[in-house]
């Protein structure tokens, strides 16, 4: 938008919108500086509902309360299991499904394409999926949970959709030199397709980071948990308490400075990667998943 | 076939002929085929673990749903219980719980469509008003962060926020000299707090795929606009708006099509007896009845219920789709 557009002087409309937009913004960042705030205050300043803006009565009681925990800590380390783990399943399963799926010589690919699709409109839903889980012996595994969740139709897709757009012309150096498919797939088709791939890269890790629901399904022993399925524990302590008055375990620290400092111990990594989470997020992709 | 024959002559000797016609046909076919897998096998190992996947993970949970139709016991398993037909869709339609999850799932979907569907194409509309580059870059970078949030922290910061004696908002409620209110305990609030939070954490990435379709808007329309004395308001509504119109549409029928994937998860975590009544959805009234109290065979009725329900609004929607915008989504 060029600035001659402006010409005519809206200015008020340029300043309201300005601060529209301001305050959804703010409104989308203050919880997570309430949370911060609330993670550094003392359990009796948080209990009192005093924390604002700024940590009250400043103490790192909580996290060294969260730190000390063996339990937070085996399960920060399982949820890098699962998310690197099964991260790397994924591309190892996708990556080959979707160049096969791309490829016009394959006999059936109609066919296959819609197999994979399908699964996007029809799902047997939670039971049929937990009881397969259970027949399949996976229950409370760790490899049951990367393997379970390792792909879905929509990155799939997604990844087809990149490699068919790759001009054809591109293998052709490859299969004069008699490279084989999997030559192709590999010096050919993954160097071109590093943004797709990094975008699905993304969605797993994000998926796996976050992930709770299956976790907490499927896991029984507290020592495979992930961190979100701890961190649901804690919260659930928070919840039972009937009138919510929280539960002063020490006046330096609460329930509620505990599960601030978890929250922002686990929001931690996920602010170290958003960076490149932005340099790779592409409109198009994310379009380009949608169609076909 | 019968039809031609009746028609062409039918004699001993054509049928020989046309049999080994077809023979021999077939012969090459397989010798084709059996060329093409010589050739090009390395495509199918590629293929193979998708596959494999597909049919275990998913393909064979579809099998397990006839459970649904059985009187379903864990030591019998799957294919040795009996059947017993329509039975636990009776059940279901006659439970309140039931009957009141599928309400539940409608108003919830219903009012998360109403506010959460125009809240990203504001937010679109108005960044692109954004002259700053830098105060716009910030800005959307923030609005994003909540989606790579997980829900279980979506959860933790809604509770403490709301936490009558601790939360910040109870507090703000205390200086306008109100009493506190128990916010997660109350019935008729948990729908405005579950709606709430969605918006608030996936309005501003959805933003992006508007953000994409304004950016496609031809310049020249603008600058006709302006020569045709229009105001920045006058553009927005009547430039932009219109412009990104088939997106709208297409982001509407996916939605509509989603329209029965209310966020469980995040309802499963802030949900309590007491506020059942307004919360409890069709797929955590599944987990319930399912997976923390072992009716597999009745929540698998009610999920496949769900899945039939679901898989009507896509295709409806497409099919919607494919005429309105002439763009199916697949």
């Amino acid at each position: 938008m060029n600035m001659n557009l402006y010409s005519r002087g809206d200015k008020w409309f340029v300043i309201a919108n300005m601060v529209l937009v301001g305050l959804f913004t703010i409104s989308t960042l203050y919880p997570f500086i309430y949370i911060a705030a609330v993670s550094f205050s003392s359990g009796f300043a948080a209990a009192a509902g005093t924390v604002v803006l700024a940590p009250v009565e400043f103490t790192l009681a909580a996290y060294e309360r969260v730190l000390s925990e063996p339990e937070f800590w085996r399960s920060y380390a399982n949820t890098f299991v699962y998310t690197f783990g099964g991260t790397a399943v994924s591309l190892l399963i996708i990556i080959p499904g979707a160049y096969a799926l791309s490829r016009p010589q394959l006999i059936g690919r109609r066919f296959w394409n819609l197999f994979v699709a399908f699964t996007m409109w029809f799902n047997a839903g939670l039971i049929p999926f937990f009881l397969n889980m259970r027949d399949l012996g996976l229950l409370d595994s760790y490899f049951g949970i990367i393997i379970g969740f390792a792909l879905n139709a929509f990155n799939i897709i997604l990844l087809r959709n990149f490699f068919e757009s790759i001009p054809s012309s591109f293998e052709e150096a490859a299969r004069m030199d008699g490279a084989n498919e999997f030559q192709v797939l590999w010096k050919v088709y993954v160097p071109l397709s590093k943004p797709a791939i990094a975008t699905i890269t993304l969605f797993c890790i994000v998926a796996r980071w976050n992930g709770f629901f299956w976790a907490m399904v499927l896991l029984q022993s507290e020592d495979k948990i992930p961190l979100q399925v701890y961190l649901r524990q804690l919260i659930a302590e928070l919840s039972d308490d009937e009138e919510f008055t929280s539960t002063l375990i020490d006046a330096a620290y609460s329930v509620e400075t505990v599960t601030a400092a978890i929250i922002v111990c686990s929001i931690i990594p996920v602010l170290l990667i958003y960076p490149w989470v932005q340099k790779y997020f592409n409109k198009g992709i994310l379009l380009g998943g949608v169609k076909e | 076939m019968s039809h031609q024959e009746s028609i062409g002559p039918s004699t001993e000797e054509l049928v020989i002929e046309s049999r080994e016609a077809l023979r021999d046909r077939a012969k090459k076919r397989a010798a084709r085929l059996g060329d093409h897998f010589k050739r090009e096998w390395q495509i199918y190992v590629l293929l193979l673990p998708t596959i494999i996947w597909f049919l275990l993970f998913l393909y064979k949970p579809m099998y397990g749903l006839q459970i649904a139709f059985k009187d379903y016991s864990i030591f019998r398993g799957i294919d040795g219980s009996p059947w017993i037909g329509f039975e636990h869709f009776r059940t279901l339609f006659d439970n309140d719980q039931f009957l009141r999850a599928i309400k539940n799932t409608v108003i919830i979907s219903f009012f998360s469509l109403l506010f959460g569907f125009p809240a990203p194409i504001l937010l679109a509309l108005m960044f692109n008003e954004i002259l700053n580059q830098t105060y716009k870059r910030t800005a959307q970078t923030i609005v994003y962060l909540p989606h790579f949030i997980s829900t279980v922290i979506i959860a933790g910061i809604v509770m403490t926020a709301f936490s009558p004696s601790a939360g910040i908002v109870n507090t703000v409620l205390e200086w306008l000299g109100m009493e506190p209110i128990y916010f997660l305990t109350r019935p008729e609030w948990f729908r405005p707090i579950f709606i709430g939070s969605g918006i608030w954490q996936e309005a501003g990435f959805q933003s992006i795929v508007y953000l994409a379709a304004i950016a496609g808007v031809n310049p020249s329309l603008y600058e006709s606009a302006v020569v045709d004395g229009a105001s920045r308001w006058q553009m927005m509504w009547k430039v932009t708006l219109p412009s990104i119109l088939p997106t709208i549409i297409i982001m509407l029928i996916i939605r509509i099509g989603n329209l029965l994937e209310v966020g469980f998860e995040l309802i499963i975590l802030l949900y309590q007896p007491a506020t059942y009544e307004t919360a409890d959805v069709i797929n955590t009234f599944i987990y319930r009845q399912g997976l923390q109290q072992g009716q597999y065979d009745l929540a698998a009725a009610a999920g496949l219920f769900n899945a039939v329900v679901a898989f009507v609004l896509v295709m409806t929607a497409n099919t919607i789709s494919k005429r309105v915008s002439r763009t199916s989504l697949w």
